[in-house]
């Protein structure tokens, strides 16, 4: 009973898409020749997409799979024209064969073989040369996270940590001191060395309030965005498919 | 063979490792060099590992459809979706893959009109799920709870024009809980950060940490 009736609703949408579409194009709402095909085709992904808030259903399941595929597709040949191409096609393979006026770059060989080297993964004779693949790029990440990190993020964080308490007023004095006492507190919720009994428990259950603060304000946060995705999803519908709002 | 399989890519991460790290502190023009050089390189090596990912997912839809399994049709859309936009993107506008990328292209109109449309309703969905789960999880069944409520809810009224109707004030506590507790904590949680990053990229680079190397001899 239940699955006759989604198929009668899903027809019913697609049918109703479907005159609407015929409909604004007939019409030159919307410009077949312009971005109109596209304007239509962005709004049947998003109404696929928020399908799912009904149930979960075939026409979510196609928009959520052809998006993985696409979002795929897009991240290969985005990788080859911004990266394979310039640094590897162009750089080495190019120049071989072909007088570009540019020496090829030997160097090259080296990451690229590292690279290929990946692919190794999935052999079972040969798979330990990928080590040196990801040994390459962990080794490579630690050594610049160590300096960055201490200078970027670390230093950056303690820095106003030793500036003057008394800041010339009497509310910025009492932030400043709220904001000493909340970072001490919460490094002492973070440091299981010692037990959190006594003074350091109480200290540590201080880092707790505040860190409940920031958790909620951080949810607040991203509810708010996502709201305005929410919103920017519906001026789309509204404005630029069906012409309602101005 | 252990040389090869545990000595040199050990080595490979420790001598990266302290080059990087020491690079830092050369401000000579070889070292900037060298770091533009390096970094390079691992943008090179991580473009191939996209295609790892990539061989990963097609496999895994192949095998749904190769196999049967419930919902395997549905599979077929990746291979469509995936196999229309390489097809675009090495078709170029007519100038093809070898060729610079050309811009106003059909790949340029997918990603426009299907995986921007797509993403962002996606993540705009989440609007719904978090309003809910919240409602079901949000009560004040604690001391720690109630806080987190009364934070998210300044916040959030802080930031619709609604919060300044209710109370002048409301916006003017979002900002202060935005700028003193939450700074001293998101400061305290960088600084835990920080120092956990340092001390496991120097694990990475003694040997200490090895899991990278994955399992196996």
């Amino acid at each position: 009973m239940n699955k006759s009736r989604d198929i009668y609703i899903l027809f019913f949408i697609l049918i109703a898409f479907f005159i609407v579409s015929v409909v604004y194009l007939s019409f030159g709402w919307l410009d077949i020749w312009g971005d109109g095909l596209g304007i239509i085709t962005a709004a049947a992904v998003t109404l696929a997409m928020y399908s799912f808030l009904y149930k979960d259903n075939p026409v979510f399941k196609i928009a959520e799979n052809l998006f993985v595929g696409v979002a795929m597709g897009y991240s290969i040949i985005i990788v080859w024209f911004n990266i394979l191409k310039p640094d590897v096609f162009e750089a080495l393979i190019v120049p071989v064969f072909k007088d570009t006026g540019k020496a090829p770059q030997y160097t090259v060989i080296v990451p690229t073989l590292l690279g290929l080297f990946m692919f190794l993964r999935f052999s079972s004779k040969l798979s330990w040369l990928s080590r040196w693949s990801f040994a390459f790029i962990v080794g490579m990440g630690a050594g610049i996270a160590i300096p960055n990190f201490i200078n970027a993020i670390l230093l950056r964080q303690l820095e106003p940590m030793f500036a003057p308490l008394y800041t010339g007023s009497f509310w910025g004095t009492i932030n400043t001191l709220l904001v000493l006492i909340g970072v001490v507190s919460v490094l002492f919720y973070f440091f299981f060395s010692l037990e959190h009994k006594g003074v350091i428990g109480g200290v540590s259950v201080i880092g707790i309030w505040f860190l409940m603060i920031a958790f909620g304000a951080s949810f607040g946060y991203t509810v708010m965005a996502r709201m305005s995705l929410l919103i920017g999803r519906m001026q789309f519908l509204l404005k630029d498919w069906l012409g309602i709002i101005q | 063979m252990n040389f090869l399989k545990r000595t040199v890519p050990m080595s490979i991460a420790f001598v990266m490792g302290i080059l990087m790290a020491f690079q830092y502190y050369v401000p000579h023009e070889a070292s900037q060099n060298l770091l533009k050089v390096v970094t390079k390189w691992g943008m090179i090596i991580s473009g191939f590992a996209m295609f790892i990912g990539a061989y990963s997912l097609f496999h895994m839809h192949w095998n749904r459809i190769k196999q049967k399994v419930s919902g395997w049709g549905y599979s077929i859309f990746v291979f469509f979706g995936a196999g229309i936009t390489i097809i675009f993107g090495l078709y170029n506008g007519g100038e093809f893959f070898w060729d610079d990328k050309q811009a106003g292209t059909m790949f340029d109109w997918i990603f426009d009109y299907v995986q921007v449309p797509a993403a962002s309703t996606i993540f705009s969905i989440l609007a719904f799920f978090m309003a809910s789960a919240a409602y079901r999880t949000f009560r004040a069944r604690n001391k720690e709870a109630t806080i987190l409520l009364i934070s998210a809810i300044i916040v959030m009224l802080g930031r619709v024009p609604i919060g300044t109707m209710i109370s002048q004030y409301i916006p003017i506590a979002a900002d202060w809980i935005m700028s003193v507790p939450n700074l001293a904590a998101k400061r305290a949680i960088l600084i835990g950060v920080s120092i956990g990053v340092i001390a496991t990229s120097i694990k990475i680079i003694f040997g200490i940490e090895r899991a990278y190397l994955g399992g196996g001899d």
